[in-house]
This record gives structure tokens, C-alpha cells and sequence, in this order.
């Protein structure tokens, strides 16, 4: 197989591996590195990102009040000393993509103008209107272009890691447009994939959100961590879960039941609609549990009610969502309230990685949705998802960066078993598949069926063990696949089977995850224990793979100067 | 018997023949699929349904399934748009044809090759050019840019990339090294920037042969933009702008490139 040699790696082309590339070819030129995405870059995910960016900018605010929201948003199962390192990283990073272009919104002044958002005890959420994701991820790769020594490999899959003797040698990886598969050397590889949202139905997650990262390194022992916690966004348009940006209530919109109530006030009256994620899915689902929901031909739902504000202001601060409800809910938000209900929306847990980006196995990084530092801990608050990936992108890199720089590279004859191994193991799963029976469409739609029912906003014991149970009859079932696409070239058949294996071995983790936590933190909420138990779950969750099924273990979370207190708003 | 509707779509495979668009013979071929008609599904709820359930070797682009990401444009019925933001019902009780857009080379089915798309788009340096090539390493705060100063270029700051406009830009149809609708509206974007000091280092690229006066002023391209970002009055602006650097050159004793 032929041999393509870098130095690093970088996979996944959104926010955080555009802004891991730039950081490393503006450093670090004579590096050999690239971004490799099974997208073009402008399509990753973060392109839909829509409220804004958190940082710290403004006179009145501080790093010390940024860290804190964030660590109560977190339910105290942030590291606090990652947190710390974050917000200070956070301010520099929003000037850095200014002056890369981001056409951030202004004050009259010319100043960068910021926005409320949940949970944040100041403004401090930059934005452009909310197409926030967009403008920035559109920054960052117009940026990139102007490197030379960044090189891209769009529209190729990584397959699998290619580990020696525990150190990374590179990745195995599918050229989709071609459909033949090709060696990538590397000293090191940065794992920037994002989450793994598509394991649910009802989510605001793009089709491409499949956990590779995390199947990847997992795969080969490196752990993945606090799976369990799902965020849920309030706010999914009815049919199918397209994001409402949370900025539609920064902005002064209200969630109203059916009798008209503005019922925030009865579960978070300080914060009301601006309380964090979390409070504000259950708070809406318990309004639906107890009859006050609207009910459609899509489900029950609520109430986001942005008339007051009047089209000017809709029209200037929040044009996407207003294009949104026209485009996909039939609806215009000037004139209409918009139906809206919990979606899945966000993968706290990740690849687990140190403040740097750095993980357990030798020259693997992660950064971004996919990663898990953790600053989010439980519950990540609106606005800082964006920042992360600036933020983290650019330290995975210079970490990384420094590893390669005195790594030494894998040798070539070892690099060749190792996907010799990997090669024959994909086509007895993947290619080879005549005498299978089973379509892999069906699983996917039965997994996701599965995890909205079993492992959605509330989980219990009993439907917990059910969803372990499900995900492991979909793993039976996947062994007996059977691909129909005959043509190698750009096989979709065979990227979404791979992608099917890997959203199967992530949901498992995040299902048992949950079963295993037996408390109600952030956004893992137990109905048969409905209270944060501090003493014995104030842990990070660490998942190991094993022929068995995961292995879990704890990790203590790191706390510097603010001990866990009780989470009211 | 529960309503139906018939999509017809456009298949290519590339293992029997050339990796480009065919004129003629039985590797681009339509095929006809009947399949229950819902009235709230996308053309690409469709196409999805296609793929799980009734053949998983149709070939498309989709992501975000918000008309974000810019992924999964086509030609429906003739015209370029995005499919996830199509109706069905817009077409109901009539038949859909669905062809990969078009003006591009064929991959598979309905997956177009990009690849010159993105080397004009490299082409116009679409990134924020500074006389003080420092000027980007000073993170200790932002240029000031004023709503008004924004307002000047926003509107071209918000191409997707889905290059609809391409597939019905006639000019591009005849001459692939035309430089094309959203490139030039990429360069209009950065050169109208307050913050930007690279007009002169694109202005080869735009006012080039290939350039702007390629611009036969057709209009198509704004016509097909889901994003309203207007292609045609940026190219028009630029040709006026290049006209009139090209005038002063002149008069400054310059070449008048």
C-alpha cells in the first residue's frame, strides 16, 4: 500500500482542526502537517453553530466569573484548573479569528458587541446575528487557505489508527472519490471530529456527527470519558430537531405552556429563560409530562415566543432563525409563536485529554466536541462550545506540534503490517458482505429509536438496562451486514457502515455510563436518583474497550478554588 | 393504495466509463423510483429514504439538513437548489427529476467534482491581507469596525459554497476558467472589509481575462442563491471598481494591468 508521510495528522476540518492546522503551520512551518476530513471543510458542523462565543472581553466582567458559570454550568464536574486555562485563552482567541475576519457584531463604537446567554452572569457571548458557527468556521478555513505548507486530504475517511508498540505511526484511511485506501504516516494525530449526536433521533446534529473520533481512539485503549453526559437543547423545531439558537432567548424571548404561562418562573425564577441547558429541557419536558404541552402531529411541545421583540430586532439579531422556521417549520416567527421541544444537541464526553490536548496513548491529541478536557463537566453552558474549539484546537496543536518535532517516525515495513491487519479486518466487516442479511439503514433507525426512548433526558435503571440490551442485539445484528454498492467510487454504502460501527460503540459507552452513574448531575438526570450524590460520583467516568464490552473506571476531578455547593439559578 | 410520488434521478457510475460528464451512452441513465408520498419530507428526506430502504448504492452529499452547510444542492427539475430545503409538495402530484448540478464533471450519480471550485476559490485569497504582515499576531484587541463599515460587506460574507450559482451560470457553462460567481463575491467581501489592505493583490485575479468581464450579466446567479449574497450586483461593482483603478493607474503613469 502506498505510503503518504507527514508529520501530524489533523482529523476533522471544523473549528477546532482548522484552528489546530493554522496554529501549527503559522508556528511550526517546516512541519509536514494536514487536515484530513471526510467532508469539505465549510460543511463540518460547526458551520451550524447559531448563538455565539464566549469570552471575556468587557471591563465589567472577569476570567474569575467566566470560570465559575462555567463550572456551576458544569455541576461541578469541570476541571477546574482546565476551566482557568480557558477562559484566558478564550479572550485572546476571539481577538485572534477578529483579525482573521470573523465579521463578529459591533457596538456603535466599532467595539465588538456581546449578548446574554444561558447561564453566564454577564454579557459576554460575541456572535455574528447567529450565524455565529458559520461565520467562523468560514474564517477559519479562508484563513487556512493563505498556508501553503497546510495540506488537505478532503472527502477521505480515517478508517483506523495505526498504533506501534503503544505510539501513533498514522492513520489508515479511505480516499471516498477514488474508493482505494491509503496509508498516512504521522508522528503525531490530532483527533478533531465532534460528537456523536446522530446515535439520536430527535437531534440538531448534522448527518456527519458519528463519533469517529472517539471509535477510533477507543479502539486502540485509549479511554473516552463522562459519555453519559448528553446535552439536550430546549429548544428543537418541530419536526426534526433543527436548532433554535439559545440567543433567541438571550435576546428576550419567552417559553410559554399551553395555558400561556411563562413557566420558567416556577423552576429557575432568577434566570428564567436564560437558566443553562439542562434546567430548561426538563423543565420544558416536565410541562409536557404534566399535560401543559401543545400536541401536534409531531409530539407535544412548547412555546418559544419571540413576537414582542418585532422584526427589526429579529431581522438584525436573529435573521437565521426567523429564515429557519420559514424554511422547515412552515412558520414565521415575527407573527407566530414557534413550537419547539428538547433535541439532542451536544456530546459533553469525549476522547479523554489532558488542559493540552494531550491523551493517554503517545502521539494521539484531541480538541473540540469530540474531546473531553473536561471544562463542561456535566452540563455545557450555550457559547462556550465555540470558544472551546478556538481555544483547544490551538493548544492541541502547539502540543502536538512540539511531540512531532522530536518523535521519530514509525518505520515504514511496520507501518505496512499494521494495515495489512486493519485492511483484512475491513474487508471481512465492511466489503465483504454477500452472504449477510441485515440492512444497515435499519440498525441505524433502531439504535436511534433505541436511545431516545432509553437513554433521553430522564434515565431510570429499568430502561437503561433495556437500551444496554438493544445496542447489544444491534451489535449482533451489525456482523451481518450486507452492503449492496457495487462501484468503489465515492461509496457512501461503505463510509456509513463505518460510521454505523463506530455510533454503536460509542452508544454502548454512553448508555452504560449512564446506567453506572446512579445520581442526577448536569445533564444526566435519574429519575430513581433524582439528587447529585458528591460522595460517591464526584468522578469523571473513563471507558476502556474490551472484548467484553466497556471497562469503567474513575478519575477524580481536579478542583482549585471553588468547591461544589448546591446548583440553584 | 397510500399517495406516491415518482422521483427520477440521474445515475452515474464512473467504473464503466470516463471520470466526467458523459454526452452519450448507458452510463448516465435515469432511474425511475415510486416511493410513498409525504407531504412534509425534503427532496433530501427523500433521497435518504431512497438510500435506506430501497437502494444503498445512490450516491449524494447532505450534512447539516439546514441549509447551512451547503452540501447537498442538485438540479431539480432543471434548476439548481438546495435539497434539503425543497418540498415535495412543491412538485405533487408531479413527477421529480433530479440530475447532479450542473457546469461541474460527475464523480457518481449526484456527487460533482469540486475541485476547480476550490482552487478558485484559493485563487481570489479570500483571508485578510495587511500591509504589516503582523498585524494578525496582535491579539491585545480588535480593529474597530463600525455596524455601517460592516454593512458594506456582510450581505457577500454569507456564501455557503453550495455552487448553485455555478451550475446555472451560463458563462461558467461555456468557459470552465471563468472565475465564477461566489469567488467573486469572496474577493468583493475582503476588498470592501474595513479591515483589509489586499485589494490590489486581487485585483490581478478578478479584472484578469478570466475575471469579471467574463460576466455575460445574466443575473441566473442571484437568481439561484438560497443565501440572497447577490453575485451579480458584486461582480457588476467590481467591474466598475477595476475600471476605475485601471483609469488612475493610467493617469498615476501606470501599466494599467
Amino acid at each position: 500500500m502506498d505510503v503518504l508521510s507527514h508529520d501530524i495528522l489533523i482529523v476533522g476540518g471544523g473549528g477546532a482542526g482548522l484552528r489546530a492546522g493554522i496554529a501549527i503551520a503559522h508556528a511550526y512551518p517546516s512541519l509536514k502537517t494536514a487536515v484530513i476530513s471526510k467532508v469539505y471543510p465549510m460543511r463540518s458542523h460547526t458551520v451550524a453553530a447559531e448563538g455565539g462565543c464566549a469570552a471575556v472581553i468587557k471591563d465589567n466582567d472577569n476570567h474569575d466569573l467566566h470560570a465559575f458559570d462555567t463550572i456551576k454550568g458544569s455541576d461541578f464536574l469541570a476541571d477546574q484548573d482546565a476551566v482557568e486555562a480557558f477562559v484566558r485563552d478564550a479572550s485572546k482567541e476571539v481577538i485572534q479569528i477578529e483579525r482573521w475576519g470573523c465579521p463578529w457584531n459591533r457596538e456603535e463604537d466599532g467595539h465588538i458587541a456581546v449578548r446574554w446567554f444561558g447561564g453566564m452572569s454577564q454579557k459576554r457571548t460575541l456572535h455574528a446575528a447567529d450565524k455565529t458557527g458559520f461565520h467562523l468556521l468560514h474564517a477559519l478555513f479562508q484563513t487556512s487557505l493563505k498556508y501553503d505548507n497546510l495540506k488537505r486530504y478532503d472527502e477521505w475517511f480515517v478508517a483506523g489508527l495505526l498504533v506501534d508498540d503503544g505510539k501513533i505511526g498514522g492513520v489508515l484511511a479511505l480516499n471516498i472519490r477514488q474508493g482505494t485506501f491509503h496509508i498516512l504516516a504521522a508522528k503525531a494525530v490530532i483527533l478533531c471530529t465532534g460528537g456523536v449526536g446522530r446515535i439520536y433521533a430527535f437531534t440538531s446534529n448534522a448527518g456527519i456527527k458519528t463519533g469517529d473520533g472517539a471509535a477510533l481512539a477507543y479502539r486502540e485503549g485509549a479511554p473516552i470519558k463522562d459519555m453519559e453526559f448528553i446535552q439536550f437543547h430546549p429548544s428543537g423545531l418541530l419536526k426534526n430537531g433543527i436548532l433554535i439558537t439559545e440567543a433567541s432567548r438571550g435576546e428576550g424571548g419567552y417559553l410559554f405552556n399551553k395555558d400561556g404561562k411563562r413557566f420558567m418562573e416556577q423552576y429557575a425564577p432568577s434566570k428564567m429563560e436564560l437558566a443553562p441547558r439542562d434546567i430548561v429541557s426538563r423543565s420544558i419536558m416536565e410541562e409536557i409530562l404534566a399535560g401543559r404541552g401543545l400536541d401536534g402531529p409531531y409530539g407535544s411541545y412548547v412555546h418559544l415566543d419571540l413576537r414582542h421583540l418585532g422584526e427589526a430586532k429579529i431581522m438584525e439579531k436573529l435573521p437565521m432563525v426567523r429564515e429557519l422556521c420559514i424554511d422547515f417549520a412552515g412558520m414565521d416567527p415575527v407573527y407566530e409563536p414557534i413550537p419547539i421541544r428538547p433535541t439532542m444537541h451536544y456530546t459533553m464526553g469525549g476522547v479523554h485529554t489532558d488542559k493540552d490536548g494531550k491523551t493517554p496513548l503517545a502521539g494521539l491529541y484531541a480538541a473540540g466536541e469530540g474531546a473531553c478536557v473536561s471544562i463542561h463537566g456535566g452540563n455545557r453552558l450555550g457559547s462556550n462550545s465555540l470558544a472551546e474549539i478556538l481555544v483547544f484546537g490551538a493548544r492541541a496543536g502547539r502540543t502536538a506540534a512540539e511531540y512531532a518535532r522530536q518523535a521519530k517516525p514509525c518505520a515504514s515495513e511496520r507501518l505496512q503490517s499494521l494495515a495489512k491487519e486493519k485492511m483484512d479486518f475491513i474487508q471481512r466487516r465492511y466489503i465483504r458482505t454477500e452472504n449477510g442479511t441485515e440492512r444497515v439503514g435499519a440498525i441505524l433507525s433502531d439504535l436511534r429509536k433505541t436511545m431516545d426512548e432509553k437513554v433521553g433526558i430522564y434515565r431510570r435503571e429499568e430502561g437503561l438496562r433495556e437500551g444496554i440490551e438493544a445496542i447489544q442485539r444491534l451489535k449482533e445484528r451489525f456482523n451481518r451486514i450486507r452492503l449492496t454498492q457495487q462501484s468503489q467510487v465515492f461509496n457512501t454504502e461503505l463510509v456509513g457502515a463505518m460510521e454505523m460501527d463506530n455510533m454503536l460503540e460509542v452508544a454502548h459507552v454512553v448508555a452504560l455510563g449512564a446506567f453506572n452513574r446512579k445520581e442526577s448531575r448536569g445533564g444526566h438526570a435519574r429519575k430513581d436518583y433524582p439528587n447529585r450524590d458528591d460522595a460517591q460520583f464526584l468522578h469523571h467516568s473513563l471507558a476502556y474497550q474490551t472484548p467484553d464490552g466497556p471497562r469503567m473506571e474513575k478519575l477524580p476531578v481536579t478542583i482549585t478554588k471553588w468547591q461544589p455547593e448546591e446548583r440553584k439559578y | 393504495m397510500a399517495d406516491q410520488i415518482k422521483l427520477t434521478i440521474w445515475r452515474y457510475n464512473p467504473d464503466n466509463g470516463p471520470d466526467n460528464r458523459p454526452d452519450k451512452g448507458d452510463e448516465y441513465r435515469p432511474q425511475t423510483f415510486t416511493i410513498p408520498y409525504q407531504k412534509d419530507w425534503s427532496i433530501l428526506d427523500a433521497l435518504n429514504h431512497i438510500k435506506a430502504e430501497v437502494d444503498g448504492s445512490l450516491s449524494y452529499r447532505w450534512s447539516c439538513r439546514m441549509a447551512i452547510c451547503g452540501s447537498c444542492g442538485m438540479m431539480v427539475n432543471g434548476t439548481p437548489r438546495l435539497t434539503c430545503s425543497t418540498y415535495l409538495n412543491e412538485f405533487h402530484p408531479n413527477e421529480i427529476t433530479l440530475e447532479p448540478l450542473a457546469n461541474f464533471p460527475i464523480i457518481k450519480d449526484l456527487v460533482v467534482d469540486l475541485t476547480d471550485f476550490m482552487d478558485k476559490l484559493r485563487s481570489v485569497k479570500p483571508w485578510i491581507i495587511r500591509e504589516n504582515k503582523k498585524d494578525d499576531e496582535d491579539t491585545s484587541s480588535e480593529y474597530l469596525q463600525t455596524p455601517a463599515q460592516m454593512e458594506s460587506y456582510y450581505q457577500q460574507s454569507l456564501c455557503i459554497n453550495c455552487t448553485l450559482c455555478y451550475a446555472a451560470c451560463p458563462a461558467y457553462g461555456l468557459h470552465s476558467d471563468f472565475l465564477g460567481p461566489a469567488a467573486i463575491a469572496l474577493t468583493y467581501r475582503y476588498n470592501n472589509d474595513s479591515r483589509d489592505q489586499g485589494r490590489e493583490d486581487r485585483r490581478k485575479v478578478v479584472a484578469a481575462e478570466n475575471g469579471v468581464w467574463k460576466c455575460p450579466v445574466v443575473g441566473d446567479c442571484t437568481e439561484v442563491c438560497p443565501k440572497h449574497v447577490d453575485p451579480s450586483a458584486a461582480i457588476q461593482r467590481t467591474k466598475v471598481n477595476s475600471a476605475v483603478s485601471w483609469f488612475f493607474s493610467f493617469l498615476k503613469g501606470g501599466k494599467g494591468e
